[in-house]
């Protein structure tokens, strides 16, 4: 192993001698280019006749000698001759990191940005919605394009393997309700409310709700991530030159089979939270299920059980909407999939909440209690 | 290890897949200071060879040394210090994409010289960028403001940051147009001689094979049937190298050869 890198320096006739020893490579510098900088430097000659190597970075450290202070390189070996000569055609002045930006200037071109942004994505997912509308109509005038197959299997992945987990989610979440209502009724002497609680706030809000973040948060983020990768693949634009309609093959079955799952699973969702809270309450408040089961049909009208069958489409159309839509907008890197399968879920969830507030308005406002 | 020694030696080498076996009792040896290249169908284990011999694949049996020093069955620390000699150029670059091209370079150097200062980690980020052939404004830009071409030569650049002795090249030239290709096998053949580099060169060019290569493996069969320069390996009767040489890609890339040499 060589000896780490050194110098020393010497006066000769007036001029200072660095002389070098070692090994002159970037495993061997240590504190060499500091004690370098450090140094006084003038008129001098850089003696390398006792250095045993020499890597790009000691060929750099000799050239930069050479450059600024003019020094005279003497007893360099032919190795290392031709590595400073390279790295002296390599020495052009090159640019580390991007421009910094004022951090008030960034933040304000983010916000700007974020809105053109968010506004061009409302814009985009309406000519979405108008092309899926129009593929739409293609599909009822050419019935015989409609593809069975897919539909099917898109209600078994977005339907059918959903059942346990919106399942059990529903009934977790109706247990925690009848417990946090009775614990709160309780103080009012009100404990047999809570059966009113468990079946107005499943049947009419919590259900559908439920089920909708859990589709976009199984469902969207598949389609995003499926047809994303297919885009990237350049499956959908080899599709449309043999004269498949994206719209149509991929994207149609997908939102048809949402639009149409979304009810069956709100439904589904509620009642298992209704059975939830049922449990609890035969449990914890000694309300026996026939009693429970009768107080329920009395006291949740059938106008909230409409409210949820008429969301639930609305819901799964913007859930698979947001998903494909997404991924229909992946360009260029495997980094976008990852990007836009975030987005797709952060959209739907964001719609479905904003949708469900009006909704809530509307219904209220047309007299639905 | 002395002069003579190969940098890279395998020994009975042994890959596999499940049932699928890549590689059986394969030998090779590649010598200090040359170009050598790697050529075989798809499928017969090029890369994964590579993968086996910097470590990232375990193989069933065998033996490989790099600088004289065992690979498989070493620590992580023991490893590191063979990993700090060579460099390694992946087929798409693989440069991190969250940073800059000058800080994809110094990546290396941070990792195993902490403690080295930050302008001369500058300076020395930007020679190599320079030296790789990129222009200095490619410096501040991320890998995905890059073309191909430009990002593999970032992908040498970074694998030249600790001045190795050693460089893998995967596929260096293929997804180039012949021009961009062309100036990468000069731009190896240039680094080669200025640092005196070995370089185990991965390739289908068979261009690159004519201009750059000292020698030529040949993988084929589950092993490397055959090593030596180009009219060694026709000398062989080898049905596959016969036909890889001789079709009519082969030929053409033959003429280019003798063609400038003539000039």
């Amino acid at each position: 192993m060589d000896s780490p890198a050194d110098f020393t320096v010497a006066e000769d006739g007036g001029r200072q001698v660095v002389r070098f020893s070692g090994a002159l490579t970037l495993a061997g510098l240590g504190n060499l280019p500091k004690r370098l900088n450090a140094l006084n430097r003038r008129d001098m000659v850089v003696d390398l006749s006792d250095v045993s190597s020499v890597d790009t970075v000691g060929a750099w450290l000799i050239h930069k000698l050479a450059r600024d202070d003019n020094a005279e390189i003497k007893g360099c070996s032919e190795d290392a001759a031709a590595l400073i000569e390279q790295v002296s055609q390599a020495d052009q002045p090159v640019k580390m990191r991007p421009d910094r930006t004022p951090p008030l200037y960034r933040v304000l071109g983010q916000i700007g940005l974020a809105t053109v942004q968010a506004g061009r994505t409302m814009l985009g997912l309406l000519g979405f919605f108008g092309s899926l509308v129009i593929a739409s109509f293609n599909l009822i005038r050419h019935p015989r394009r409609f593809r069975f197959n897919a539909v099917v299997q898109q209600f078994e992945v977005v339907g059918a393997d959903a059942l346990g987990i919106i399942g059990l989610m529903s009934f977790l979440v109706g247990i925690v309700i009848a417990q946090q209502g009775a614990v709160q009724l309780r103080q009012f002497g009100a404990e047999v409310f809570t059966v009113n609680l468990i079946g107005r706030s499943a049947v009419k809000e919590l259900g559908v709700l439920m089920t909708a973040i859990m589709v976009a948060g199984r469902s969207s983020s598949a389609f995003a991530a499926q047809i994303g990768s297919m885009k990237l693949n350049e499956e959908v634009a080899a599709m449309t030159t043999i004269g498949v309609s994206p719209m149509e093959a991929l994207v149609f079955p997908r939102v048809f089979a949402t639009v149409l799952m979304m009810p069956l699973l709100g439904f589904y969702a509620a009642m298992l939270a209704v059975i939830g809270g049922g449990v609890f309450t035969w449990m914890a408040l000694d309300i026996p299920p026939v009693t429970f089961v009768q107080r329920i049909r009395e006291v949740v009208p059938m106008t909230d059980l409409y409210q949820t069958l008429i969301k639930a489409p609305v819901f799964g159309l913007i859930i698979a909407m947001a998903g494909c839509f997404q991924g229909m907008l992946v360009e260029g890197s495997a980094e976008e999939v990852g990007l836009r399968t975030t987005s797709a879920v952060v959209q739907s969830i964001f719609l479905v909440i904003v949708l469900d507030a009006f909704f809530a308005v509307f219904f209220t406002s047309i007299g639905w209690p | 290890m002395s002069d003579d020694e190969p940098i890279i030696s395998v020994r009975g080498l042994r890959n596999s897949f499940g049932e699928q076996v890549i590689h059986e009792d394969l030998d090779l040896d590649v010598r200090k200071g040359e170009i050598l290249g790697v050529v075989g169908g798809s499928g017969t284990g090029k890369s994964v060879l590579m993968r086996s011999i910097i470590g990232l694949q375990q193989p069933d049996e065998g033996e490989i040394k790099v600088f004289g020093e065992h690979i498989l069955g070493r620590n992580e620390d023991e490893l590191k210090l063979i990993r700090q000699r060579w460099g390694i150029l992946f087929q798409s670059g693989a440069l991190f994409s969250t940073l800059t091209v000058a800080e994809n370079v110094q990546v290396p150097i941070r990792e195993f010289f902490p403690d080295i200062d930050e302008d001369l980690n500058d300076e020395i980020a930007a020679y190599k960028v320079v030296m790789s052939g990129l222009p200095a404004e490619a410096g501040p830009k991320f890998p995905a403001e890059l073309s191909g071409g430009m990002k593999k030569r970032a992908g040498v650049a970074r694998a030249l940051a600790l001045d190795p002795e050693l460089l893998f090249l995967d596929e260096p030239t293929a997804g180039l147009d012949p021009i961009g290709a062309a100036a990468f096998d000069e731009l190896i053949r240039d680094l080669q001689s200025a640092l005196g580099l070995t370089v185990f060169l991965i390739t289908h060019d068979l261009d690159s094979l004519y201009a750059i290569c000292d020698r030529v493996a040949v993988l084929a069969d589950k092993k490397v049937v055959a090593v030596g320069t180009i009219p060694e390996l026709l000398a062989l009767d080898h049905p596959w190298i016969e036909e890889y040489f001789r079709g009519p890609r082969g030929r053409a890339a033959a003429m280019t050869k003798t063609g400038g040499a003539d000039v």
